[in-house]
């Protein structure tokens, strides 16, 4: 199953952090498995945040040394920043194995991530001037909580509740996506993608990495792809119909835009609200009334339905 | 053991046989219809639980906003338990299995929207609804009405066996999947593959269809206004006739749906019965066909 939301305020930016987390704690029946929010906030030129995990949750338990070698990897990830000429900001200590680095960095940001994922246990779960990246195993709340989300403000965001039915649980298979090495793309998705290894190998041919099995995040790196080769949202989201096969609904942000697909059969859900200063999308509409309680006129997309919202 | 009943047909009655409809009535239960024994008498040896006597002029109102789905479907039982025929349901805030599994005659008044498998497995209430629907509404109805003021998610009416189904809005994909009865009537635009596999009753749509619209129907009638972006396999224009408009006119009337070009702009579509057991041509055989 799997729940996925989206919002998007065009009038500023508001409790995004609150407002997402308060989505999907209404889907968290669509499934317990992990919760990730993508949340895009004010940018600065030149300064990023960049999300990592130096381990998985479950080494916690498994791993005695885990702490010791986590320590390790963040001095070997400061070293390495300081090497690139990147200024560290600000770090902060989300759990002991995911961290938050905000950085002042003017060089080819594709070269950083590259250099940090190459530490053992690194993974950069997100990179970008305006999005703040968070995923981990457990509901709605309890990631929100534990990442602070709560106070961030911002002008658009996109979550996911997951219910694993093709890889793991573990904080890599969770969502959404971040595109890597591209700035500010995250990508949710609920449905299954059937031609997942013919263009998971497509992408990988023309220089992509994958982290996980999941299918989803094929999503995110084909966006990713087409957005490099020029082409818009909008285009990338229509050609993916095509080409892509299965059943999904999608939902993808950028720095400035928040996009939605839905696959030829319409086989999975997908309920939108428009108002002028607010669009709100969700597997289901309940996740909209966490929102705006109020009595509002919703509707479905259609099969093959590509919309695109800027902030 | 009960038998079917087989009275003498009214005018009404020998209408709707023309028309190939059955003589359902929108009265309570269905099987009340088919079967010539008294459920109240205990002689009778037949007892259907959670079928209540009702008095329409006792109103009741359930206020759902912090009350779980499970809850609002019991306060609706206990309330035709007492005899309340009159029930509405304020902030239903869109949850899940709304009013389900309803047996009995019943006004249901719901102010606001549902979510995903509303007014499922029902057989006898009224219900009016103010806002919208989610998926699989009304799933496996067996008579009743239930009339819509806004949208519609996909698998509306999904597999419906009687009654009549109104959404004056737009609707999802996979309308009436594997209808068997009933009526559905859409006044606005509807997604592909509706009627996919329908095998009785008839769905009127005011606007446009997705495509594949019909796909693989056995049986039973749709009318559209509008234009369906494509017909689905075996799924074939038929003629109208006055007996048609007039059913059409009627029953539009009779939920104040206006369609945009007027009952004129109809046309009729049904099974070309050439993809199923109607024949004894082999599989091969049947590709050549179609």
């Amino acid at each position: 199953m799997c729940g996925i939301a989206g919002l998007i305020h065009r009038d500023g930016p508001t409790s995004v952090g609150e407002e997402m987390t308060a989505m999907l704690r209404s889907l968290k029946h669509r499934g317990p498995d992990s919760t990730g929010f993508a949340v895009y906030g004010p940018s600065m030129p030149n300064e990023y945040v960049m999300r990592l995990k130096l381990a998985e949750q479950e080494d916690l338990t498994k791993d005695h040394r885990i702490r010791q070698k986590i320590r390790e990897r963040q001095a070997e990830v400061d070293g390495r920043l300081a090497e690139l000429g990147a200024e560290t900001l600000e770090v902060a200590e989300a759990t002991p194995y995911a961290f938050r680095y905000r950085l002042r960095y003017a060089g080819d940001t594709r070269r950083l991530t590259t250099e940090i994922e190459q530490i053992e246990g690194a993974e950069v779960l997100s990179f970008g001037s305006a999005l703040e990246l968070i995923k981990d195993l457990g509901d709605a709340t309890q990631v929100s909580q534990q990442y602070g989300l709560g106070a961030f403000r911002g002008t658009h965001g996109i979550g996911h509740t997951r219910m694993a039915t093709e890889s793991d649980v573990d904080i890599r298979s969770a969502h959404p996506y971040w595109a890597y090495p591209y700035n500010d793309i995250a990508v949710v998705h609920n449905g299954q993608i059937t031609n997942y290894w013919i263009m998971r190998r497509e992408m990988e041919r023309l220089g992509h990495r994958f982290m996980s099995n999941c299918d989803s995040e094929l999503l995110a790196v084909y966006t990713a792809n087409n957005l490099e080769q020029g082409a818009t949202l909008e285009d990338s989201l229509k050609a993916s119909i095509k080409e892509i096969d299965g059943v999904f609904t999608y939902v993808v942000a950028t720095e400035n835009e928040l996009g939605m697909a839905k696959d030829t059969m319409a086989a999975k859900p997908m309920v939108l609200f428009e108002s002028d200063n607010l669009v709100a999308l969700a597997s289901e509409e309940v996740a909209i009334r966490a929102i705006v309680p109020r009595e509002i006129d919703t509707s479905d997309p259609y099969d093959e339905e590509v919309r695109v919202w800027q902030r | 053991m009960a038998a079917i009943t087989r009275g003498e047909l009214t005018e009404q009655e020998r209408r709707s046989h023309e028309m190939g409809l059955h003589t359902e009535k929108l009265g309570g239960r269905s099987i009340q219809k088919f079967f010539d024994f008294d459920l109240n008498e205990p002689a009778s040896g037949f007892a259907l639980p959670n079928a209540y006597d009702v008095d329409f002029n006792k109103r009741a109102e359930i206020d759902a906003s912090n009350m779980p789905s499970r809850e609002v479907n019991l306060r609706i039982r206990e309330l035709m338990q007492d005899g309340y025929g009159t029930i509405v349901i304020k902030n239903p805030g869109a949850r899940h299995s709304i009013a389900v599994g309803i047996l009995n005659r019943l006004n249901l008044i719901i102010e606001g929207s549902l979510g995903y498998f509303g007014l499922g497995l029902i057989d006898g209430p009224n219900v009016r609804i103010s806002g919208r629907v989610g998926w699989s509404c009304a799933e496996n109805m067996m008579s009743g009405t239930i009339l819509i003021e806004k949208n519609a998610g996909s698998q509306f009416g999904a597999a419906i066996r009687g009654g009549d189904l109104v959404c004056k809005g737009d609707v999802g994909s996979r309308t009436g999947i594997d209808m068997k009865g009933g009526t559905i009537i859409i006044g606005g635009d509807t997604g592909a593959f509706s009627g996919f596999m329908m095998q009785r009753g008839r769905m009127v749509i005011c606007g446009n269809s997705g495509k594949n619209l019909g796909d693989s129907m056995y049986d039973g009638t749709i009318y559209i206004g509008g234009e369906p972006e494509s017909l689905g396999v075996d799924a074939v224009w038929g003629t109208m006739t006055d007996l048609d408009k007039e059913w059409l006119e009627r029953k539009l009337r009779l939920y104040e749906v206006a369609p945009k070009g007027g009952i004129g702009a109809f046309r009729k579509i049904v099974a070309g019965k050439q993809l199923w057991n109607y024949d004894n041509l082999e599989p091969t055989e049947k590709k050549l066909v179609l």
